[in-house]
């Protein structure tokens, strides 16, 4: 049976870019590599900066989701260096 | 083996940045980018909340390049320490409210904590001597490697050899010889040297990438001042210039109403920080009041909001208005102000 997965929460919406970013950035610099991150945002540019923020830094990249409502979700692991 | 040095570029999202941190990779140094968010870059807001240029590509130049580089980027808020370069600029504004050679000091300074804390040996801008009248002058240079502190640990490849020596070329950890020699306004050169390296897509901001460089805004932002008082400003403020039509009907409070669906959205936000007015009979805007407005003033303000709306030429409009400061919101069925009612002067 794998271990429960470290899972956070980050609510980014209300914030345009770069914002939710510069948030999804602090906040990984405070978890461990393999923690999972999951952050939720309203500014659609978010669906691509955040993706390719872990891209640059080595994050893994889960899930990115734009719902109907514009809401954007991106399901991050934390990757070894930040 | 010599030591692999380690560079921190000021990535912006243009090109000449994007050269600079290209020129050191072509040397073998390691490159890392840092982009400043003041809030008053012009990149992505405005975009991202306007309904009609949401088919626009959302993309952060800064990161892109980044990932065209292959190199790590770290976003920095700075929106606070940046006030006082706003507000109190030691070498004064450029056309508008840009403060051009204070912003050059102090993200040179920001990144050059970041080579003090021993993460970094350098410090690399993409400034080219003449590009800018202001702040990229061969005279200007040497300013902003004094007073940010980085000294000749400041490197500028795309104009190095038009300067003299710094201490990565004096110490050999990147050559000189393979650097450049570019001055002026023409961008022929760096477009040849993007083309060389097979470089063919790249941001041309036109009209500047940041706010202060914009007539309309910093007029806003004078307003906001003289209005309050205080030449201070909260990061909700400076977004919230950027959106909608600013209407200064009365010394006492402003409007700011919507201008189409994606600004209403945005507004929403920020109702219950403000008394607010949405009409009830017609589709419309959300109108926030920024100010100390009394009754008298929301209800003249509800016939301005009126205006704007699809009631504009009804006789009568229902409006909802929100006085703020915990009292209930209030019905009224106003007169639409005429369209030479609303004098071009209230428009800030």
């Amino acid at each position: 049976m794998n271990p429960p997965t470290d899972t956070h929460e980050l609510d980014a919406t209300g914030l345009l870019c770069p914002l939710p970013v510069i948030r999804t950035g602090e906040r990984v610099r405070t978890l461990a590599p393999g923690a999972v991150l999951v952050v939720h945002a309203s500014d659609p540019g978010a669906a691509h900066d955040i993706p390719a923020w872990c891209r640059v830094h080595g994050h893994e990249v889960l899930e990115c989701e734009t719902r109907t409502d514009d809401r954007v979700i991106v399901r991050l692991r934390v990757g070894n260096a930040r | 083996m010599p030591e692999q040095r380690r560079a921190l570029v000021l990535i912006s999202g243009g090109l000449d940045s994007m050269l600079a941190a290209r020129a050191l990779l072509e040397q073998g140094v390691r490159v890392e980018g840092v982009n400043f968010f003041t809030g008053f870059c012009v990149e992505g807001h405005t975009h991202a909340v306007r309904q009609a240029d949401r088919a626009r590509p959302k993309r952060n130049n800064a990161l892109w390049v980044a990932e065209q580089l292959g190199i790590p980027l770290h976003i920095v808020d700075v929106v606070e320490e940046y006030k006082r370069i706003v507000t109190r600029p030691r070498y004064g504004y450029g056309a508008h409210m840009n403060p051009c050679l204070d912003c050059k000091v102090f993200m040179v300074g920001k990144a050059f904590e970041w080579v003090r804390s021993g993460d970094y040996d350098f410090v690399v801008t993409g400034e080219v001597i003449g590009q800018r009248p202001k702040s990229q002058r061969k005279a200007t240079m040497p300013v902003v490697a004094e007073d940010s502190g980085a000294g000749d640990r400041l490197l500028r490849p795309l104009s190095a050899r038009m300067l003299e020596p710094t201490l990565p070329e004096r110490e050999a950890w990147v050559d000189r010889a393979q650097l450049f020699d570019f001055h002026g306004r023409s961008r022929q050169p760096q477009m040849a040297l993007a083309e060389r390296w097979g470089i063919r897509d790249y941001a041309q901001p036109a009209g500047g990438c940041c706010f202060l460089a914009n007539r309309h805004y910093t007029q806003k932002l004078r307003d906001l001042w003289q209005h309050r008082g205080a030449r201070e400003y909260e990061l909700d403020d400076i977004m919230l210039l950027k959106i909608g039509r600013h209407l200064r009907p009365r010394p006492n409070y402003k409007l700011i109403v919507a201008r189409e669906d994606g600004e209403n959205r945005f507004l929403e936000g920020y109702r219950k920080a403000f008394p607010h007015i949405r009409p009830l009979s017609h589709g419309g805007p959300l109108t926030l009041v920024d100010g100390e407005p009394g009754d008298d003033d929301l209800e003249f303000a509800a016939r301005v909001s009126a205006r704007f709306g699809q009631g504009r030429d009804a006789e009568r409009v229902e409006m909802e208005i929100h006085p703020g400061h915990g009292r209930s919101p209030l019905r009224a069925s106003v007169v639409p102000l005429a369209p030479d009612d609303v004098p071009r002067d209230w428009y800030v």
